[in-house]
C-alpha cells in the first residue's frame, strides 16, 4: 500500500542539474560588508565658509568616483555656494586656486540643503527615526552589513560642532547616536572623519564597537584653511581635506591602499595642526582595512552555478469576452494657469477704509502733547 | 512650599508606562523549537511483534548552548502533520526504490525515504532498532528541518559568531535580512538598440515562472515586482577578446566593478523602504558578441550569470546566434524567457536565503518542483525567519527599554507604549507557538512582533534632543533662584533668631 505512494512520488520527475555552489570565499573574509553608505555633512552657512562646502563636495566627488552611487549617499549642505550671489563663477565650487578643479560637477545630488541641515535632522538620519513621509533618498537605509563613512566639517570647539550658526551638537549626543545605530545593527563598520577646529574632542566619547575616527586637529588646536583664491575672494579648502583629496585622487576602485596610509595624510608640517585618529574600538587591524572598504563600493560577486530548468510554457493572457465595446477613455489636460489673464489684469480697486485705531491714537497723542506744552488757549486758533 | 511641587510637575516629561519587567524577562528567555516527525515503517522492516512494542510517541530533547547566553532545546517527536512537520518512511534494505549507494531520498513535499541498514535484519530487538534509526533520522532532520548551524546563523544578530563555518558566514552575508516586504526589479539592458530590437515577454514570464514561487513565499514576506528596459547602458568593464574561443570574456575579478556604474541608472521605488533585489539581463552589443563569463579557473560558466550578495543578479544573454551578418539591422529578437527565468529563479532562491547546502553523502535530493521551492525548503526558511524575527524583535525591545531608562528626558508617548506592549505580547505568543511546533502561527506572530517593535523603536518622537548636561541645568537655575533665595534665607534666619529670643525672654520671665 505504502509502496504505491512511493511510485506516485516518482511520477512527477523533472530533470535537475546537480547542486554545486562554489564561492569566492577569499573575498568574503577580508571585510564583512556587502554595501557602502556615506553621510557627508557641511554644517556652516554664509559665503565666507565657502571652504566647508568645498570640503564636503570634494569628499562627495571622491566617494562617487570610487563607486558609491547617489542612492547610497546622504549629502547635507547647509548653504548653496554654487548659486550664491557673491560667486563670480556661478554653478561651480572650486577646490584648488586658479580654478583648477570644480568639485561641484554635473550631477550633484544634495539631499538636505539649506535650513534642512539641523542637528535634529542629522540625528534622525543616523538613528533612522524619520517621519514616514520622508523619501528614500533622504534616508540612511543601511543594514548590519553596511560600511558607513561619516564626514563632518564646519566650525567646532572642544566637545561640540556648530550647526548653522545657531545650534550645536555635542560629542555625547553623537556617541549616543552611534550607540543607537549599533543597537539596531545599522552598520558593520563606521569611519568617522571630522575636519573642524579641535576635532579630536568629537570622537573622545565614542563607546560603540567597530568605529574608527579621524580628526584634523587635536583638542586645543585650530584647523587651518589652505589657499585663498584671489578671484573668488575666499579660502577654498581646509588643509586637512585638501591633502585628503590629493590622497584620494590617487586611489582607484581596485586599489589596495589601507587605513594606515590614511592616517599619514597631512602631517604636521603640511597641516600645522596635528591630525589624530582613534582605532581602539575597531575590531580589525586598521592595516587590513582597505580605503575602498569605506570610500568605495567594491561589490562581492559570486558566480551563479545552479539553474533551474523550467519547462512550462508561458500562458497567453486570457481574452475576456467583451459584451460591449471597450469604452474609450478620454484624457484631457488639466486647466493650465491663465498666465496671460493674470498679467493683463487691472489692479483691483481697493475700498476706502477710515483710518484705524492706531493712527487715530497717534494723532491724539501728538495733539495732546502739543496743547500741553503750549497751553489750551491756542485751541481756539485752530477751530 | 507650593512652588517646588508645581515646578517639578511642570518640568517633568511625559512618560507612558512600559512593561519593563516583561521586557527583562524576554531578554533571558529560552527558545524551544519543536518539529513533528512521523515515522512510518514499511512492510518488511519490522516484525509484527516488534510493531506492537514500538512506542507510539517518543520525545527527544537536545540542548544546545549558543554563546552561553541563549539556550535552545530542539526536537520533540510526536504523531501529527502539516507545516513544519515531516514524514519519514522507513523501507527495507532490499528495496529497489532507491539506487544502490543511496540510503536516503528527500522528496519535494516534506517526505523522506530512509533505507534501513543491513544489520537490522529481522530478529533484533525493538530497542536496537530504535537505537539504529535515531541518529539517521536525526541526520535527515538536520537537512530537512533545522540544524544547529542554521539556528546560530539566524541568531547571528544577537550572537556575534566566532568565524566558524566559512559557508555559513557566506550564507548569512548573501541572503537579505528578514523584512516584511521586498521589491524585485527586472531590467533589460540593451546597449546597442541599433543592432537588435529586443522583445521580452516579462509579464508572462513573471506570471508563469516567478509568481508561483512568490505565492508560495507569501507567509514569509510581501513582494512587489516591476520591470524596465534601459537603453545605451554599458557595463563599466571592457571585456577581453579571447582568440582561442573567438569570444569576448569577462573574468571573475572584473565582475566586481560591473555593478556600480549600472546601479546609478537603475531606479527604485521611492515610496517604500523595503530592500530591493535587482535582476539584470544584459545583451552585449554587436561588437562585443558573444560575451562569456569565466570563473577563476578560466572555465566558461554554463549559466553565464553572477550575483552579488544582498543586491541581485546579472545574466549575460548572447544573441549573436540569432542573426546572420548580412541581416537588416536592427534585428527583432525574442528572448527565451524560460532560460532567463531559470537563472533568475535560482539567484532569487539564494538571495532570499533558501540555503542550498550540499547534501551529505548517501542522500539523494528530489529536484524542486516548478515553483522552484520544495515544501521542506520553505519550512527551513520559515524556521530560520521565525527565529531571526524573534531574536531581532527581542533585541530591539530590550535596547529600547534600556535607552529609555538611561535617558530620563525622552518623552514616551502613549502610542509607543502601546506598540511596545503589543510587541511583547506577540513575542510571547510566537515563542509559545514555536514550542508547540505550529510553524505557521509562529512566523505570523514573529512578523507582528517585529513590525511593532520596529515601529516603536523608530518612532520619530523619540529623539534624544532633550540632552541637558548638568552644568547647563545649573547655569539656567542659579541666576533665577540665587537672588530669590537670599531674602528667603535671611528672613528664615530672622524668624529663628526671634523665636530663640522669645524663648529666652520666656525663660527669663519664668525665673
Amino acid at each position: 500500500m505504502k509502496i504505491l505512494t512511493f511510485f506516485s512520488l516518482f511520477s512527477t520527475f523533472l530533470s535537475a542539474n546537480s547542486i554545486n555552489v562554489e564561492e569566492n570565499a577569499g573575498q568574503f573574509f577580508s571585510s564583512g560588508h556587502t554595501n557602502n553608505w556615506a553621510v557627508l555633512v557641511c554644517t556652516s552657512r554664509f559665503w565666507f565658509n565657502y571652504r566647508h562646502v568645498a570640503n564636503t563636495l570634494s569628499v562627495y566627488r571622491s566617494v562617487k568616483r570610487l563607486g558609491i552611487p547617489d542612492s547610497h549617499i546622504v549629502l547635507m549642505l547647509a548653504d548653496d555656494m554654487a548659486c550664491n550671489h557673491r560667486n563670480p563663477k556661478p554653478a561651480t565650487v572650486f577646490s584648488h586656486k586658479n580654478m583648477e578643479l570644480n568639485v561641484y560637477g554635473d550631477d550633484v545630488e544634495v539631499d538636505y540643503r539649506g535650513y534642512e541641515v539641523t542637528v535634529e535632522n542629522f540625528l534622525r538620519v543616523l538613528t533612522g527615526r524619520l517621519p514616514p513621509s520622508t523619501p528614500r533618498s533622504k534616508r540612511l537605509l543601511s543594514d548590519d552589513r553596511s560600511n558607513i563613512l561619516i564626514y563632518l566639517t564646519g566650525h567646532g570647539g572642544n566637545g561640540f560642532l556648530k550647526f548653522q550658526d545657531s545650534e550645536e551638537i555635542s560629542n555625547v549626543e553623537l556617541a549616543d547616536a552611534f550607540e543607537q545605530m549599533w543597537q539596531k545593527r545599522r552598520y558593520n563598520e563606521l569611519l568617522f572623519i571630522i575636519d573642524t577646529c579641535q576635532g579630536a574632542s568629537m570622537y573622545e566619547r565614542f563607546y560603540s564597537p567597530n568605529l574608527m575616527a579621524l580628526a584634523s586637529s587635536q583638542v586645543g588646536e585650530d584647523s587651518l584653511s589652505h589657499q585663498p583664491d584671489l578671484a573668488i575672494g575666499v579660502h577654498l579648502m581646509d588643509r586637512y581635506t585638501f591633502y585628503l583629496l590629493e590622497f584620494l585622487e590617487d586611489i582607484h576602485p581596485a586599489s589596495k591602499a589601507n587605513m594606515k596610509d590614511l592616517f599619514k595624510v597631512c602631517p604636521k608640517s603640511q597641516c600645522v595642526s596635528t591630525p589624530g585618529h582613534r582605532t581602539d574600538l575597531f575590531l580589525r587591524d586598521p592595516g587590513s582595512a582597505l580605503i575602498t572598504d569605506f570610500f568605495g563600493s567594491v561589490r562581492k560577486v559570486e558566480i551563479t552555478m545552479e539553474t533551474i530548468n523550467l519547462t512550462d510554457l508561458i500562458k497567453e493572457a486570457e481574452q475576456n469576452p467583451m459584451n460591449e465595446k471597450p469604452q474609450k477613455v478620454t484624457y484631457s489636460y488639466v486647466d493650465q494657469l491663465p498666465v496671460s489673464e493674470i498679467i493683463h489684469q487691472k489692479p483691483k480697486q481697493k475700498d476706502w477704509h477710515p483710518p484705524d485705531g492706531f493712527i487715530l491714537g497717534l494723532w491724539t497723542l501728538i495733539l495732546l502733547v502739543f496743547f500741553k506744552t503750549y497751553g489750551i488757549k491756542h485751541l481756539k486758533h485752530i477751530f | 512650599m507650593v512652588g517646588v511641587p508645581l515646578w517639578w510637575r511642570t518640568t517633568e516629561t511625559y512618560r507612558a508606562w512600559l512593561p519593563v519587567s516583561q521586557i527583562n524577562e524576554l531578554a533571558n528567555m529560552q527558545l524551544q523549537l519543536s518539529a513533528d516527525v512521523e515515522v512510518v515503517f514499511a512492510r518488511g522492516t519490522v516484525t509484527p511483534e516488534q510493531q506492537k512494542k514500538v512506542p507510539l510517541t517518543q520525545t527527544q530533547d537536545e540542548e544546545h548552548t549558543v554563546d552561553g547566553d541563549l539556550i535552545f532545546k530542539a526536537w520533540d517527536h510526536r504523531f501529527e502533520s502539516p507545516c513544519g512537520s515531516l514524514v519519514v518512511y522507513v523501507i527495507p534494505e532490499s528495496s529497489s526504490l532507491l539506487p544502490e549507494d543511496m540510503d536516503v531520498y528527500i522528496g519535494q513535499r516534506r517526505t523522506a525515504l530512509l533505507r534501513i541498514g543491513a544489520q537490522m535484519r529481522v530478529g533484533r530487538t525493538v530497542e536496537q532498532l530504535l537505537a539504529h534509526l535515531e541518529p539517521r533520522i536525526k541526520q535527515v532532520l538536520q537537512v530537512m528541518s533545522f540544524s544547529h548551524t542554521d539556528i546560530t546563523a539566524a541568531l547571528s544578530d544577537r550572537v556575534r559568531l566566532s568565524p566558524g563555518n566559512k559557508e555559513s558566514i557566506a550564507d548569512s552575508m548573501r541572503a537579505f535580512k528578514s523584512s516584511p516586504g521586498y521589491e524585485i526589479t527586472f531590467s533589460l539592458l540593451n546597449p546597442d538598440p541599433k543592432s537588435h530590437r529586443l522583445h521580452w515577454d516579462i509579464e508572462g514570464a513573471v506570471q508563469t515562472y516567478i509568481q508561483p514561487l512568490l505565492t508560495k513565499l507569501a507567509p514569509v514576506a510581501n513582494f512587489s515586482l516591476d520591470s524596465q528596459t534601459l537603453y545605451y547602458a554599458m557595463l563599466g568593464v571592457n571585456p577581453r577578446f579571447d582568440s582561442s574561443s573567438s569570444a569576448y570574456t569577462l573574468n571573475s575579478d572584473s565582475l566586481a566593478h560591473v555593478i556600480n556604474p549600472v546601479e546609478a541608472r537603475l531606479g527604485s521605488n521611492a515610496a517604500s523602504s523595503n530592500p530591493v533585489l535587482n535582476f539584470l539581463l544584459y545583451v552585449p552589443d554587436a561588437h562585443h558578441s558573444p560575451l562569456y563569463i569565466h570563473d577563476n579557473k578560466k572555465q566558461e560558466v554554463p549559466s553565464n550569470a553572477f550575483h552579488s550578495p544582498r543586491w541581485g543578479g546579472i545574466m549575460v544573454y548572447n544573441v549573436n546566434g540569432f542573426y546572420r551578418p548580412e541581416a537588416v539591422l536592427p534585428v527583432d529578437i525574442n528572448i527565451n524567457m524560460a532560460k532567463v527565468m531559470g537563472v533568475f529563479l535560482a539567484q532569487l532562491r539564494l538571495l532570499l536565503g533558501v540555503q542550498s547546502s550540499t547534501a551529505p553523502p548517501g542522500f539523494l535530493m528530489a529536484p524542486c518542483g516548478s515553483t522552484g521551492l520544495a515544501d521542506w525548503e520553505l519550512d527551513r526558511l520559515m524556521w530560520s525567519r521565525s527565529v531571526e524575527n524573534v531574536a531581532t524583535a527581542t533585541t530591539t525591545i530590550t535596547s529600547l527599554a534600556q535607552l529609555l531608562d538611561q535617558i530620563g528626558n525622552i518623552v514616551i508617548n502613549d502610542n509607543i507604549a502601546e506598540q511596545v506592549s503589543s510587541a511583547v505580547t506577540s513575542l510571547q505568543l510566537a515563542v509559545a507557538e514555536l514550542e508547540a511546533g505550529n510553524l505557521g502561527f509562529a512566523l505570523q506572530y514573529s512578523k507582528e512582533a517585529i513590525m511593532a517593535s520596529e515601529r516603536a523603536f523608530f518612532d520619530p518622537s523619540l529623539l534624544h534632543l532633550l540632552y541637558f548636561p548638568d552644568d547647563q541645568k545649573f547655569a539656567i537655575y542659579i541666576p533665577l533662584f540665587l537672588p530669590m533665595c537670599v531674602p528667603i534665607l535671611l528672613s528664615l534666619l530672622k524668624i529663628v533668631s526671634e523665636a530663640r529670643q522669645k524663648r529666652r525672654e520666656k525663660q527669663a520671665k519664668k525665673d
